[in-house]
């Protein structure tokens, strides 16, 4: 038994969490290139690199799984299954399908437009809107390698329990009449013309060769937030007081999940942007709740998100949205901070 | 003489359109459209419908989408040069 979980700790440090990685660095650092080891700029180098080396190693190939993973599941294929589910089952169908169909961000209007149209309940697109950004699979992952995996696995059931309640609340306040009328226009089951490419009748060569693409993609996309997010991890860790830290995300300060939520929502970042920042923030002591909360309020709430689903919603209904969203990551943020030694 | 021949490949001109609100994957489409024209030495019309009100005409959910005169031949993933040329072909 001791065995077993020797082994298995052993392939977490590092496979996940790569160990060896950051021994390289800090040799590299502290023995070869003989930075003083105890400067705050030996700590703040030794991660930006370590951590830049490890979240690209790590995407390339999760992106690559779940790439393979998400080919099975067409945004077509979800509206499908979908609209055969009624309630609460819905919203849960909706919120879990939203971790594995694949789509850029831009293509959430079009999904939005797509579900509403064929029929879809409000509630039940929302859920999938909300689950689809906040729980990603190579993100998953990520977590824990990050911290461990109780947190992740906890990320994700939280996460998708935010997109269920949200989608829930939405379908309660009957908030149909405050989608744009264009949208709402000619509501029908659709019955699906299949295309040429639809992603469901790939051959295992197409699939390899998209999840290629996708990571070249994604990681086109990404690397410029993961540096600035890896960048500020790295002053975080290095540069910044513990205390001030402390004083402002800290357990002392009874605000700190509502204050890192509202911080988050305006920021625009890619899940994995954010990772390194959280890292550096729970290193300095900050509670795993506030943390979470501001992670999710990053990825979940976005102003260019937010302008773009302005477009095919009203005000009202895009103000209930970010109310439902923001108070279900605060609700959050401090039940993990209550419960958060569970966890660590 | 030259009129006719004008007239006659006027008269062939497909229309091809590139449906997405311009985000960079719409844009490589694009340009692998316009390659693949190259391509094949052909003069279609190639638009792109940016605006959410037009594009739901093509019940698509994802973006970009390829549209050789109205029938969607692909969306949701940047189509390689040597397919579009295929689907042009076909769709001739």
């Amino acid at each position: 038994m001791q065995f077993i979980k020797s082994f298995f700790s052993f392939i977490n440090d590092q496979f996940l969490k790569m160990k060896w990685l950051d021994d390289i660095v800090r040799w590299l650092f502290g023995d070869v290139i003989k930075i003083d080891k105890d400067s705050m700029f030996f700590e703040s180098i030794s991660f930006f690199v370590y951590d830049v080396i490890k979240i690209f190693i790590l995407l390339s190939i999760l992106i690559f799984i779940a790439s393979y993973i998400q080919s099975y599941f067409s945004p077509e294929r979800t509206r499908k299954i979908l609209s055969k589910h009624k309630g609460i089952g819905a919203n849960t169908i909706g919120a879990l399908l939203g971790t594995v169909t694949p789509f850029c961000s831009c293509s959430s209007i079009p999904i939005f437009i797509g579900f509403t149209k064929a029929g879809l309940p409000l509630g039940v697109t929302f859920s999938f809107l909300i689950s689809s950004p906040l729980v990603d699979l190579a993100s998953v992952i990520l977590l824990a390698s990050i911290f461990n995996w109780k947190i992740a696995i906890a990320y994700v059931v939280v996460g998708l329990l935010i997109a269920i309640f949200g989608g829930s609340m939405i379908s309660l306040f009957k908030m149909e009449k405050y989608v744009e009328s264009f949208v709402m226009e000619n509501r029908q089951s659709i019955n699906e013309n299949n295309e040429a490419c639809d992603l469901s009748v790939m051959t295992k060569k197409d699939r390899v060769s998209y999840s290629f693409d996708q990571v070249k993609e994604i990681i086109h996309r990404v690397w410029l937030y993961v540096l600035i997010g890896v960048g500020i991890g790295a002053i975080i860790h290095g540069f910044i007081p513990q205390t001030f830290i402390e004083n402002i995300l800290g357990d002392k300060n009874p605000f700190s999940v509502i204050i890192a939520t509202l911080l988050g929502i305006p920021m625009y970042a890619d899940i994995f942007g954010t990772l390194p920042i959280a890292e550096a923030l729970v290193f300095k002591g900050v509670n795993i709740g506030t943390v979470l909360a501001f992670m999710m309020a990053v990825t979940a709430l976005s102003l260019p998100s937010l302008i773009m689903l302005k477009k095919v919603v009203k005000t009202k209904l895009l103000l209930t949205f970010v109310g439902i969203v923001t108070i279900g990551i605060i609700l959050m943020g401090y039940l993990f901070n209550g419960f958060g030694y569970l966890f660590i | 003489m030259d009129l006719d021949i004008y007239l006659y490949k006027e008269e062939l001109k497909m229309e091809i359109k590139v449906v997405g609100p311009g985000c960079k994957k719409c844009q490589v489409l694009y340009h692998q459209v316009l390659r693949a024209e190259e391509d094949l030495k052909r003069n279609d019309k190639v638009t792109k419908v940016e605006k959410y009100e037009d594009m739901m005409a093509y019940n698509i959910l994802s973006t970009p989408a390829l549209v050789i005169n109205e029938k969607v031949m692909c969306s949701g993933r940047i189509a390689s040069t040597d397919e579009i040329k295929k689907w042009i072909l076909e769709r001739e």
